[in-house]
């Protein structure tokens, strides 16, 4: 290998991070039995070949469902109570002691009466502790959808700290916004975890409109920003609508890793090097583009939000 | 001279709804019937009323690869006057699939009640044989501890061109979503006899009818005016996409006729726990 002009580079620690990415389908408000197919993805993780991973990322609403109407007030959780219920669960498969791991798991989240479609980011073992709940933004009340008549918005996107690098939780239509994975990427994500539900629609072609889609986005703003994206997708019907799973890893690159089939619950594994980070923002520096123009975008955004009302009429409820 | 530049040309195009790919549509139907049946009802069994039609054939076909041809049921339920010729596609159908074969005649059941109306009209007559049908189905559903698959399609749902509470009660319906032109696309990617795609459409309801006679339109025009109306096209916009004012305004017509049909009873609200306006929950809660 030739020397590089400016002496010997430095070695950046190459950080690997092993994933496993997991599409099921809960049993419709039965929280209780959900632990328990989270129980049985752990069981089936500590036997696998590969061992067992450093994050375990499950899909949207993943303890009672995706469609639950006002029943979100017989499903919804503390996030302590996840927490705790997690860690039990950990535990009974992995042993007291067991090695510390992390997850990411959507559910329906009750906060003193106030409800949100949430997911959590959270260690697991003894000097385990919740890094992040997100609460979703962008809630989809059109077509099939009526998030915003069960459950209230999320404020804010935050990127934290974890023991496998610096990341961000989005859920299903937050990453549409790609506004969205931008303040995940300046806040200093290196990869962005996506819950979903995505009902299959648009049978036109050999897959659902839908998988091409959300593959479509993924890439664009994962090369965008040079960032990972780690997205798990519920599977099964719920009442006629088909989920499609497909979850997926795409490098940040824009490149595809690796996808799950759209029907059947499936673990998919597989393990990502965080330098690939910093190669992909050196070559595609966008990121850093964005960065130098965002006192403008900034005052662009400024503007546009003054000359619209103080709020829609949804938020106005 | 400078170089001539290349200008590109792309035609117009025209949105389609209605693009099917049938070997997905396949996959996403029989994923739907496991789900249902097996997953959430914990039902391994599906009776489906064979007319001889290419509906109903395509749910059997469908039901068939979900479930097992042994554990389906094809119920031909003949009246006197219902055709031969459906008859004897309904035993194609069963045969081809190898279902089992039920034949239950409707004709004392139905005259039983109509020797006392016998002014009843056709229309009349024929919703009370749909509703026996379903009388049939969900009797037999419990004999067989099975579950009935309706096999409505869209385009007759839209267009209110059932008997309310008749063809539509089945609680589970796989090609509910699907356009009757999607249908025949479908059916013959599953390898339904051809006979019974190719031959006009009818409810058999009353000697001689056919579907598109009834409807005034043909399925392929009423489907793409259908597909455009739904996706949110005006009826203004609709006839500039090339079809006649009188064909949009029948369609239009009887779909904005018959929203009553595609919803459950009118209940009288009077409290603030009313099911299904305050009280909500989905149906596999």
């Amino acid at each position: 290998m030739a020397p590089s002009r400016n002496g010997p580079a430095k070695a950046r620690p190459r950080q690997v991070v092993n994933l496993a990415l997991v599409q099921f389908a809960p049993r419709k408000g039965r929280v209780e039995q959900n632990f328990e197919r989270i129980e049985q993805v752990f069981a089936a993780l500590r036997h696998d070949q590969e061992g067992f991973p450093s994050v375990i990322v499950f899909p949207e609403a993943s303890l009672s469902g995706y469609f639950v109407e006002g029943g979100v007030a017989e499903v919804a959780l503390k996030s302590s109570a996840v927490y705790r219920r997690l860690q039990t669960t950990a535990a009974r498969v992995c042993g007291r002691k067991h090695p510390s791991f992390d997850v990411v798991v959507g559910f329906y989240e009750d906060d003193g009466g106030k409800f949100y479609n949430s997911a959590m980011y959270a260690s697991l073992g003894e000097h385990g502790t919740v890094r992040h709940v997100h609460r979703k933004l962008f809630l989809p009340t059109y077509g099939v959808f009526d998030e915003e008549r069960f459950v209230s918005r999320g404020r804010s996107i935050e990127a934290f700290a974890t023991p496998h690098g610096r990341a961000a939780i989005l859920i299903c239509e937050d990453a549409c916004h790609s506004v969205a994975v931008t303040i995940a990427a300046l806040r200093g994500a290196q990869i962005l975890y996506i819950p979903s539900a995505s009902p299959g629609r648009g049978l036109e072609e050999a897959e659902p409109a839908n998988v091409r889609m959300w593959r479509d986005i993924m890439r664009v703003a994962a090369a965008e920003h040079g960032i990972f994206i780690a997205y798990a997708g519920l599977v099964g019907f719920e009442g006629g609508k088909g989920f499609t799973g497909a979850s997926r890893l795409m490098g940040p690159f824009g490149d595809l890793r690796v996808e799950a089939p759209f029907d059947g619950a499936a673990i998919v594994r597989t393990s990502i090097s965080l330098q690939d980070v910093h190669v992909a923002r050196a070559a595609l520096p966008a990121l850093g583009d964005l960065e130098s123009n965002l006192a403008e975008l900034t005052t662009m955004f400024d503007e546009e939000t003054a000359r619209r009302p103080a709020a829609s009429p949804r938020q106005k409820r | 001279m400078s170089p001539k530049l290349p200008v590109l040309h792309a035609d117009v195009r025209e949105v389609d709804g209605l693009a099917l790919d049938p070997a997905l549509a396949e996959r996403w139907l029989v994923n739907f019937l496991r789900d249902e049946m097996i997953g959430r009802r914990g039902i391994r069994t599906a009776i489906v009323g064979v007319s001889g039609g290419v509906d109903s054939a395509v749910v059997a076909f469908l039901c068939a690869k979900a479930l097992g041809p042994e554990n389906v049921h094809g119920v031909r339920m003949p009246y006197r006057t219902s055709s031969e010729e459906s008859f004897r596609h309904g035993a194609l159908v069963t045969a081809s699939t190898r279902i089992h074969d039920i034949v239950i005649d409707i004709s004392d059941a139905v005259d039983g009640y109509l020797q006392h109306e016998r002014e009843a009209s056709p229309t009349r007559r024929g919703n009370v044989m749909a509703r026996q049908r379903m009388i049939v189905l969900f009797d037999q559903s419990a004999k067989y501890d099975g579950l009935p698959v309706g096999t409505g399609n869209k385009s007759e749902r839209l267009l209110g061109y059932f008997t309310w509470h008749a063809d539509d009660s089945p609680p589970i319906n796989p090609i509910g979503d699907l356009f009757k032109t999607q249908i025949w696309q479908l059916a013959r990617h599953l390898g339904v006899p051809p006979a019974i795609i190719d031959k006009p459409a009818t409810a058999d309801l009353i000697r001689g009818q056919t579907d598109e006679e009834d409807l005034g339109i043909t399925y392929a025009r009423a489907d793409r005016i259908l597909q455009l109306a739904l996706m949110g096209y005006r009826e203004e916009d609709i006839v500039e996409h090339g079809f006649t004012p009188t064909d949009v305004a029948l369609v239009m017509r009887r779909v904005n006729s018959t929203h009553w049909k595609r919803h459950l009873p009118t209940t009288a609200v009077i409290s603030t726990t009313a099911i299904n306006e305050f009280y909500l929950r989905p149906v596999d809660f």
